[in-house]
């Protein structure tokens, strides 16, 4: 371990997986897409991540299949690097590094082409050869289409079309109206070109579909119009046989226009939220819907949903604080409008999405609809509180307590409260676990702060416990913004402007109030485990305060402009976000010591509002200062442009990479029918091998011949040629290996050996590993002693007829 | 430039009446126009799509087909019988009785030789036109359903007819059908439902195109009958199509109001003979059912339902620097509102009557832009039923509001009218035997003299006594023109009469000597208004292309300011307005004032101003303040009438378009 390592931030789990649009591979089994600065390798078929391909340094913006091996893919990343893997296996075979611009996009042909930001560049396999040949085009991928074979390039910005035929060097230019309320409306969005015919379609923002022809002429261009989509197309995507157009866009329905039939369309809606992306298996038989929500949903013959692979939703923001369910340890936020999501940060995927306002979404804008504004989770997880609101001419405010249920796994509305506050909530809290009773307190803008409390019914009656207000707190009419129980939930602190009130749970009485003006307080957490003693505070005017409560006296306070102040529930560390719009810094420390354990300035650009601690599940032993803090938990955090980030320290940064070593070693072998095929003789093989190297301790395998094996088997079999031919190519392919190992193992052997027919003994070898029993005994005695009897040699005869059965029979067999 | 108290007559009840057929003659370029009241019109798509003749329906007639042969035009309709059009007398020349029931269709081959209507017993009946009649030759072979459309092979050896729910291909030789073609019913709607073959269009490939009523477009082999593609284009009909003249692209008219461009062409560039038929582009210009179009070489014609007919420009077809006509033609391009200067009366033409209307008053003056209150109410005097099956074609009113004349194509009818306090006598004043018919009508400034255009550009004059009107002389031109007078104007001082036909010429009378004077040399431009000044004898001209001509009746020479114009030029937005000038006069205060007015401003010159400054169209004052004009014109107390008919009421009395999902309701 490097000493003085301090713990990386990085963006692990819950990125993206909707930025650029996901590639199929030929087989239709692998789904690649790029998350973050990963490029991951789903299975179509059982949404399982499969590979997790790690080595650029920045942000992953594009990929494509290598047209040469369709078994291998291109990425191309903002850290100015192109790099071809191996996905199968998740290796990296090559790194291409161009000049220092940042490959926004990667499209592929014969050649190359990666396109770049202000300039677009045409690049053959060396770095050197850059040209450009639209200038100007827009950053995102979907705004550039290559046309049939090859010979075009589709472009579009804002309102003009561009078409450059690569063979000719010419371009072309088409633009639409462009004045007035047509702006808008014609902007175009999206393009794709028709693999077999010279049609271009183009998706526009007021959602028509224009299908260009004739564009290799200046003039006499024509276009026809199509229009289902009521607000903007975002992807447009061809079958691979041009037979039909697919388009989707806010309405979350897929609309498969048939080509040269644009009157008739087959839908397919409920996708879930809106589609930005489209991409078809090159059979035509899979579909991938990306979508807004960091879905991506694989659709099988055009007509149903096999497949969704959910990521973690981002929406555009996030209203309710990042929270960790304490029984399955996932991080519950935000999802779906009207949604909570549960998502496993260790599993990178989406455990349950909870429907917390139980009402249809509306895909349309300028519409109120409820959302979900806040949540709390008591702290063994059993109770579930959220608010929901909506502002349409009034304030609507539902409180609603969820309670697990241990049958269903799953959180079950137990009481809805309309209306609990006038105004909007602004901070909801449970009380810690451990009193004789749970209660809930919900400070609103409306002057109070109410609690909430489990009522038991009467036994008499057949109802449910269920919640109901306990007691209503004011403090001389000033509004009330943040509340904290101490750890023992003995004490409850609201803070109403300047002013903390101190209350006692057990008798709601005022128990003291502590201030530090002038300055309204922004944060207030009380300190942890040795130092429960404390409580913090921070205000609008910069400055962190920490009281000391036996005291009822400030301790210490500092000027820092507090964004976020978050305890560790397993430690004393307090966290404090501080920064402005511009970037955040974040500090580490235990109240009741003055240097901070930790500190990292520029974390992130924008501010972060939203963080949690997330125990971990079996904690680091690291003993370097900068990383001990996160020895039990890990914090996680949102930036202002809703990417999750985190912190890695270097010793689990290693025990990664064990772990993926350990995972590919694991994955070498995919159940494939093949392998069940392979596997058996493999392992006879295996068996063989060791039987053999028992009888005769010297013999080794022949890794060679078992290449030779696999080559046979992974051809397609109407591919291969005839039988006869293969044989003999084969047994010598197994000569030249065997007569290495031979020399080097028995070489006064050699003679007798050269002496006899050429590949007998080596076809041999082969013949034993693959058939059982009674050929062991002929090879052991051969190896044994070499020399053959006349009987063992009418023997190997019989066998050499036998193998060619056999290779008829794995022939037969692979198909 | 002058304040009018403005008269704003919208109580003019006209309304246009539905287009029915239309058909191009590529070689005159001109354009037939047949409406549902069997009127038809011919529009010279040369000249700005001025229209140029009308020919006025009659009682019983409707125009279902329109068709050009040799530069002869024919029409079928609902009555049965195939109506050849004397297009210099603008009268019917002869009707052909068919005997097949009502005819929907005609149609003549390319060589135009032969016509072929399509009836509703299911015959296809063949017509051999002759030197100035037509002569049946024979029946195809009889289908069981009616014939709604007919389209001649290039080569004239074959037709294909559309008929319920297939079409058939005839050998025209032989007359026998050759091919069966049937079409698929609408998918949807009841299977019991035929379906109508609106449209059919025969290629020279060999290809059939059809339209129908299940909305399709469909594309077929007429050498083996098959079918190779559908073109699913609307709801509802496809009720028109038309081809270009090289065959590469085809407009569909549907119910919606819609016409759908398809195109001829390759689908791969590298397989460039491979072509197929393509949609492109649709244009929404009408509201009501489009059943006729026409594809001329640079823009599509198209009218409906809805009365308007809709120019657009094919956009790849446009040459810079060349202007295209682009626009909508509601109104015909002449007045059918006379203004009775010093009584101030209207009279309105109708097709079957006229209406004349005394003019309101109001209380006092206002301010300029005010509006006043209305004293006495306008005021119906007279609604004159005309007698006989044919419309009217033309009408006059005598300045003095005393006289009254009418005229179709088979009589011409005088009246004096006689005011008295609040009521109206009318009596019927007997015109000599001369005169059958006229063309135009036109009284004298001082009410004294009627002219009527007879045949050959002729002019009667008749003296008008108290009981009888008195034939005096006829005018005759110096010229070899044939064809119908369409604009006369008398000048105030009683001296001059001018003529103006449809091939653009302007021929001027001296009434007092009543002989020819002279004619004004020709100008490729039809005139489409014309005055003589009160003062100068100066003869005014506007044309179909916006060019304004000063002509001096005493010099026989073009005036200085006309010169100067013609020198200076004028604006190009002026000469880029859609619709033509209907209406000169002139301002009795100032001499120098012209107003002039087409359907959507008027417009005074006032010649006075500065030459230099007419090209910044600055002697140009444009009054847009008053929409849909059908007539302007100035009363003797210097109040302006505007008759205005807005669209609205228009559209509000067509019937209920085709009923369509509109989104988000």
């Amino acid at each position: 371990m490097v000493p003085h390592a301090d713990p990386r931030v990085v963006q692990r789990g819950g990125s993206k997986i909707n930025f650029r649009e996901p590639v199929i591979t030929k087989d239709s089994r692998f789904l690649i897409c790029a998350s973050g600065e990963y490029i991951k390798v789903f299975s179509t078929s059982t949404e399982e991540c499969i590979h997790h391909l790690e080595g650029h340094t920045d942000r992953v913006t594009g990929l494509v299949l290598n047209p040469s091996n369709h078994l291998q893919v291109y990425s191309c990343s903002e850290d100015g690097t192109v790099r071809l893997w191996d996905f199968t296996d998740g290796i990296l075979i090559r790194v291409l590094t161009t000049s220092n611009r940042p490959v926004v996009g990667l499209k592929s042909e014969p050649m190359l082409v990666s396109l770049t930001l202000p300039p677009s560049v045409n690049r053959n396999m060396k770095v050197s050869e850059l040209s450009v040949l639209i200038g100007k085009v827009s950053p995102d991928p979907k705004c550039i289409a290559i046309g049939r074979e090859g010979d075009y390039i589709a472009s579009v910005k804002d309102n003009v079309l561009n078409v450059y035929f690569l063979k000719k060097k010419e371009s072309y230019r088409f633009s639409l109206n462009n004045v007035g309320v047509k702006k808008a409306r014609n902007v175009f969005n999206c393009v794709a070109c028709h693999p077999k015919e010279d049609c271009i379609a183009t998706g526009h923002g007021d959602g028509r579909i224009r299908l260009w022809r004739n564009f290799n002429r200046k003039k006499e261009y024509i276009y026809s119009t199509v229009h289902w989509h009521h607000s903007g197309v975002f992807a447009l995507c061809f079958t691979p046989e041009g037979t039909n157009l697919l388009s989707g866009g806010l309405e979350s329905v897929l609309v498969q226009w048939r080509y040269d039939q644009e009157g008739q369309r087959d839908f397919l809606p409920r996708l879930g939220s809106a589609i930005t992306d489209i991409t078809v298996s090159p059979d035509g038989s899979l579909f991938c819907t990306s979508h807004t929500d960091n879905k991506i949903t694989v659709i099988q013959n055009g007509s149903m949903v096999s497949a969704i692979i959910q990521g973690l939703v981002h929406e555009d923001s996030v209203k309710t604080a990042l929270m960790v369910d304490p029984r399955t340890k996932a991080l519950v936020l935000n999802g779906k409008p009207g949604h909570l999501q549960f998502y496993s940060l260790q599993q990178d995927k989406q455990l349950y999405n909870l429907d917390i306002v139980q009402q249809e979404f509306i895909n349309q804008s300028n519409l109120d609809q409820f959302e979900v504004v806040k949540a709390a989770l008591d702290s063994c997880g059993d109770w579930l509180a959220t608010v929901e609101q909506r502002n349409a001419k009034e304030l609507e405010i539902n409180l609603k307590l969820w309670a697990f249920n241990q049958q269903a796994q799953s959180f079950v509305l137990n009481t809805t409260i309309a209306a609990p506050h006038d105004d909007g909530i602004t901070e909801i809290c449970f009380s810690p676990s451990g009193q004789t009773t749970t209660t809930l307190v919900t400070v609103s803008l409306d002057r109070h702060f109410k609690v909430w409390q489990l009522t038991q019914p009467d036994p008499a009656d057949d109802e449910e416990p269920s919640w109901s207000c306990d007691f209503v707190g004011a403090y001389h009419s000033l509004v009330p913004k943040c509340c904290c129980f101490s750890a023992d939930g003995s004490l409850l602190a609201v803070s109403f402007q300047e002013v903390v009130t101190v209350w006692s749970p057990a008798s709601w009485d005022l128990l003291t109030t502590l201030s530090q003006p002038p300055g309204v307080i922004q944060n207030l957490c009380f300190g942890r485990l040795k130092c429960a003693k404390y409580l913090l505070g921070s205000n609008d005017q910069n400055l962190l305060c920490c009281w000391n409560l036996l005291t009822c006296s400030l301790e210490w306070s500092t000027s820092l402009d507090v964004s976020l102040l978050l305890a560790d529930p397993l430690s004393e560390n307090v966290a404090a976000f501080c920064g402005t719009t511009k970037s955040t810094d974040l500090f580490v420390f235990v109240p009741s010591e003055p240097r901070p354990l930790f500190s990292q300035r520029a974390l992130c650009s924008g501010q972060v509002t939203r963080a949690v601690f997330s125990a971990r599940e079996d904690p680091l032993d690291s003993c370097q200062e900068s990383s001990r803090w996160l020895n039990h938990s890990q914090l996680y955090f949102l930036t202002h442009n809703m990417d999750l980030l985190t912190f890695l320290t270097k010793t689990e940064e290693e025990r990664l990479i064990a772990s993926s070593k350990q995972q590919t070693i694991d994955d070498s072998v995919a159940m494939t029918p093949f392998y069940l095929l392979l596997g058996k003789h493999r392992k006879q093989q295996q068996e063989d091998q060791d039987i053999l190297s028992s009888q005769s301790g010297e013999r080794t395998l022949l890794p060679q011949g078992s290449v030779a094996i696999k080559e046979l088997l992974h051809t397609p079999a109407h591919v291969l040629p005839a039988v006869s031919m293969l044989c003999s190519m084969f047994v010598s392919s197994l000569l030249l290996s065997a007569s290495h190992s031979r020399e080097e193992m028995q070489p006064p052997e050699e003679e007798m050996e050269s002496e006899k027919e050429e590949d007998d003994s080596e076809e041999e070898e082969e013949k034993k590993e693959t058939e059982a029993g009674h050929f062991i005994s002929s090879s052991a005695s051969r190896a044994g002693g070499p020399v053959l009897t006349k009987t063992q040699q009418t023997e190997l005869r019989r066998v050499k007829k036998l193998d060619y059965n056999w290779i008829c029979e794995i022939k037969d067999s692979t198909p | 430039m002058g304040e009018f108290k403005v008269h704003r007559v919208r109580f003019f009840d006209y309304m246009p009446s539905g287009i029915r057929a239309m058909a191009f003659n590529g070689a005159t370029e001109r354009l037939a126009v047949g409406r549902a009241d069997g009127t038809v019109e011919i529009f010279n798509l040369a000249d700005n799509f001025f229209q140029e003749k009308v020919i006025p329906g009659q009682d019983g007639r409707t125009v279902e087909s329109l068709c050009w042969a040799s530069g002869r035009l024919f029409s079928t309709g609902l009555s049965g019988e195939l109506v050849e059009y004397d297009l210099e007398n603008l009268r019917s020349k002869y009707t052909v009785e068919v005997y097949g029931g009502p005819v929907w269709t005609v149609s003549s081959n390319r060589q135009g030789t032969h016509l072929a209507v399509g009836c509703e017993d299911g015959t296809v009946k063949i017509f051999e036109l002759l030197e100035d009649s037509v002569q049946f030759e024979k029946n195809l072979d009889r289908l069981k359903n009616r014939i709604l459309s007919l389209s001649w092979h290039p080569s004239g050896a074959q037709i294909a007819a559309g008929t319920l729910d297939m079409i058939r291909v005839f050998d025209v030789n032989s007359g026998r059908a050759t091919q069966r073609m049937v079409v698929d019913r609408a998918v949807g709607t009841s299977k019991k439902k035929e379906v109508v073959v609106w449209a059919v269009v025969f290629l020279s490939d060999n290809t059939i195109i059809s339209g129908d009523s299940a909305g399709k477009v469909q594309v077929w082999d007429g050498q083996m009958g098959t079918l190779i593609r559908t073109h699913l284009v609307t709801k509802w009909d496809v009720l028109a199509l038309s081809l270009s003249q090289d065959e590469s692209s085809l407009l569909a008219g549907t119910s919606e109001g819609n016409v759908v461009q398809f195109k001829f062409m390759p689908t791969n560039m590298d397989r460039p003979d491979d072509k197929e038929w393509v949609r492109t582009m649709t244009l929404k210009s009408h509201t009501h059912d489009v059943r006729a179009l026409v594809h001329t070489d640079t823009v599509a014609v198209s009218g409906g339902v809805d009365t308007q007919l809709v120019v657009r420009p094919f956009m790849d077809k446009v040459i810079r620097g060349r202007r295209e006509y682009h626009g909508k033609i509601t109104f015909p391009h002449r007045s059918l509102v006379s203004c009775a200067k010093k009584a101030g009366i209207l009279l309105f033409q109708f097709p079957e009557r006229l209406e004349l209307w005394r003019l309101g008053e109001s209380k006092g003056d206002g301010r300029p832009g005010e509006t006043l209150t209305v004293k006495r109410k306008p005021e119906a005097l007279v609604h004159l039923k005309r007698k006989g099956d044919d419309h009217i074609c033309c009408s006059a009113l005598s300045p003095c509001g005393g006289w009254l004349a009418y005229a179709s194509v088979s009589s011409v009818r005088l009246f004096q009218l006689q005011h008295a306090d609040d009521s109206i006598a009318i009596t019927k004043v007997k015109l000599p035997k001369v005169l059958r018919w006229a063309n135009q009508l036109c009284f004298s400034a001082d009410s004294s003299r009627l002219f009527a255009s007879f045949s050959q550009s002729s002019v009667l004059v008749f003296d008008l006594g108290s009981s009888e009107a008195k034939y005096v002389h006829t005018l005759v031109p110096k010229s070899v023109s044939r064809q119908a007078v369409h604009l006369m104007s008398a000048s105030d001082d009683g001296k001059w009469l001018a003529t103006a036909n449809s091939d653009c010429e302007v021929h001027v009378y001296n009434l007092s000597k009543l002989e020819y004077h002279c004619t004004v040399p020709v100008y490729n431009s039809c005139p489409s208004a014309m005055a003589i000044h009160p003062t100068g004898s100066n003869l005014v001209m506007v044309h179909a292309d916006h060019q304004i001509f000063e002509y001096s009746l005493e010099q026989k020479e073009y005036t200085e300011w006309s010169r100067t114009l013609q020198r200076e030029g004028l604006h190009s937005s002026w000469l880029n307005r859609a619709t033509p000038v209907t209406h000169v006069s002139f301002s009795g205060r100032n001499p120098d004032h012209m107003i002039l007015h087409d359907v959507n401003m008027f417009c005074i010159i006032d010649k006075s101003l500065e030459q230099t400054r007419i090209k910044h169209s600055h002697a140009f004052k444009i009054c847009e303040l008053f929409k849909n004009l059908l007539c302007v014109g100035l009363l003797e107390d210097h109040s302006l009438v505007a008759v205005e008919r807005p669209l609205l009421d228009i559209t509000t009395r067509l019937p209920a378009p085709v009923r369509q999902k509109k989104f988000a309701t």
